[in-house]
């Protein structure tokens, strides 16, 4: 075969594949944030991000491929087109825009602070204390600004922050307050522990909410999904989704 | 007067860094103090277990060398275990695997030791060190000449004194090249350390990338760190070479080939 049929064949593969709607939507999802996304035993993934994946490619008419990757790698994977799309619990913040897009908000949660009970110190009384938080999340942004006397303690995954909290090498954590309480709270892992003191308020570096992460040039995937969250929100979708995990609305105002 | 004029060179050299170069070397210069830190961090424990695992290791390579009867079988195991298992294991089954313990959680070894990553990290480390080390000195002490050691004899030296003055410090020198690799490995090995939660050299750029959200910066420069290391390291080893094993060098040859004359 010559080069240039080669060559052609190439491009013309291209361009049928671009073209061609029945691409795969490929998801980018973490699996390791329970309840939001978890992994079974047998290896398949579970949780709110992953039904609001497999939804907005059932409404996109796309066939959907989750593809997992390491929480500090999310956004260098979607720049490198690992993936097309993060729907990973990802907090909308203008730091994170410089280099990616976003769409609408899908929920919204504060941050909190978990702690052993009665763990003889407060939000405003951190210092020297061990702070765990997950690396790359907007949590470390805020455990930066707001509590810079405390000892900050960096994980790959908020199941090892979680451990570390349980087994007592951390005296707190700070992460999503849904999270927390549903993930670590609610198990046999978070006996003994609750929120210290109330969540906290960080526009800076918390964002508005979370969305699904695009390229910036994806516009069009944005906008469309964008307008596919709200259609779940006016159709009840959300709703019924919602309310397999949590039992407040986690849309936020 | 456009607004771009008023910069500062530093304000328009950190709009460049920011916005025009691919590497954005403004940021990593803003806080290199946190890579210095992680240097000391892996120099720290790299060195500290090189020393102790170096000093655990003589003992159990003569043990092994002279196939002692007791000892030899277990230090085998010991140094398949380690050399057989990858260090991220070993450093994962100790840091978060002991840690699931109820009994090690109460035990008088979790608080001032196994509860800190430095310490699981160190001894995680020694250990390592300790098996690669024992095996390359045994086999350094194993294939020490015999015309040394019956020279020796044939001195009235008994075995330890043979051993201590003469097996040793020769197979030491022997091992000198594969000690320069184990100390380049352990360097690179001790990346491990971020993993669990420490901020060594590599923990720092994760930290960057982390922070900021970027792919490279904090990668590219703990690698030049690295660089530097590894380049220290290996001219040292390079100067030791010369000084210790100069006897073992090849002879220059001299200019004038040397004619016989037949007789």
């Amino acid at each position: 075969m010559s080069i240039k049929k080669l060559l052609f064949m190439v491009v013309a593969f291209t361009l049928a594949s671009a073209a061609a709607q029945a691409a795969p939507l490929r998801v980018g999802v973490e699996g390791a944030y329970p309840p939001f996304s978890w992994k079974e035993p047998d290896g398949t993934l579970k949780g709110f991000d992953i039904d609001v994946a497999y939804e907005v490619c059932k409404r996109l008419q796309r066939e959907c491929v989750l593809v997992e990757q390491e929480w500090d790698g999310m956004i260098p994977a979607l720049l490198s087109r690992k993936f097309d799309t993060i729907i990973a619990s990802m907090s909308i913040t203008e730091e994170r825009k410089k280099k990616i897009d976003f769409t609408e908000k899908y929920y919204d949660t504060p941050p909190g602070i978990v702690a052993k009970k009665n763990a003889g110190f407060s939000q405003s009384n951190m210092a020297g204390k061990r702070l765990g938080v997950q690396r790359a999340t907007t949590h470390q942004c805020t455990a930066e600004k707001m509590f810079p006397g405390a000892e900050l303690v960096l994980y790959a995954s908020q199941e090892e922050v979680f451990q570390d909290l349980a087994s007592g090498r951390l005296d707190a954590q700070i992460s999503d307050s849904l999270q927390a309480s549903e993930g670590f709270l609610k198990q046999d892992m978070g006996k003994g522990f609750a929120f210290l003191g109330d969540m906290i308020s960080d526009p800076g570096c918390q964002g508005v909410g979370a969305g699904f992460a695009v390229r910036k040039k994806d516009t069009l995937l944005r906008d469309a999904m964008s307008a596919i969250i709200k259609g779940m929100r006016d159709d009840g979708t959300y709703k019924i989704l919602n309310d397999k995990y949590f039992e407040i609305d986690v849309y936020g105002k | 007067m456009d607004e771009s004029d008023n910069r500062t060179f530093w304000e328009y050299l950190a709009y460049v860094s920011e916005h025009q170069s691919p590497l954005d070397f403004v940021l990593v210069w803003d806080h290199i103090d946190r890579f210095l830190w992680g240097t000391l961090l892996t120099l720290e424990i790299t060195v500290i277990a090189l020393i102790l695992g170096g000093i655990l290791s003589v003992p159990m390579a003569i043990a092994r060398a002279y196939q002692h009867r007791w000892l030899n079988f277990p230090i085998w195991c010991f140094t398949y275990f380690f050399r057989g298992t990858p260090l991220l294991v070993q450093t994962y089954l100790v840091y978060y695997g002991l840690a699931q313990f109820d009994a090690v959680r109460e035990s008088f070894l979790w608080d001032p030791i196994l509860s800190s990553a430095w310490w699981c990290a160190l001894i995680v480390f020694t250990l390592n060190t300790a098996g690669y080390t024992t095996e390359f000195l045994r086999g350094s002490i194993a294939t020490t000449p015999s015309g040394e050691i019956e020279a020796a004899r044939a001195c009235g030296m008994s075995a330890w004194t043979t051993i201590r003055r003469i097996v040793l410090p020769s197979a030491f020198r022997r091992a000198l090249p594969a000690y320069s690799n184990e100390v380049i490995f352990m360097l690179h090995s001790s990346v491990v350390l971020s993993t669990i939660t420490l901020q060594d050299l590599l923990g720092a750029g994760r930290w960057l990338n982390g922070r900021y959200y970027l792919a490279y910066e904090g990668f590219v420069t703990a690698m030049l760190f690295y660089m530097v290391l590894v380049f220290i390291i290996s001219r040292g080893f390079k100067f030791w070479e010369k000084h210790w094993l100069g006897h073992l060098r090849q002879r220059e040859i001299e200019d004038e080939p040397v004619t016989l004359k037949a007789g």
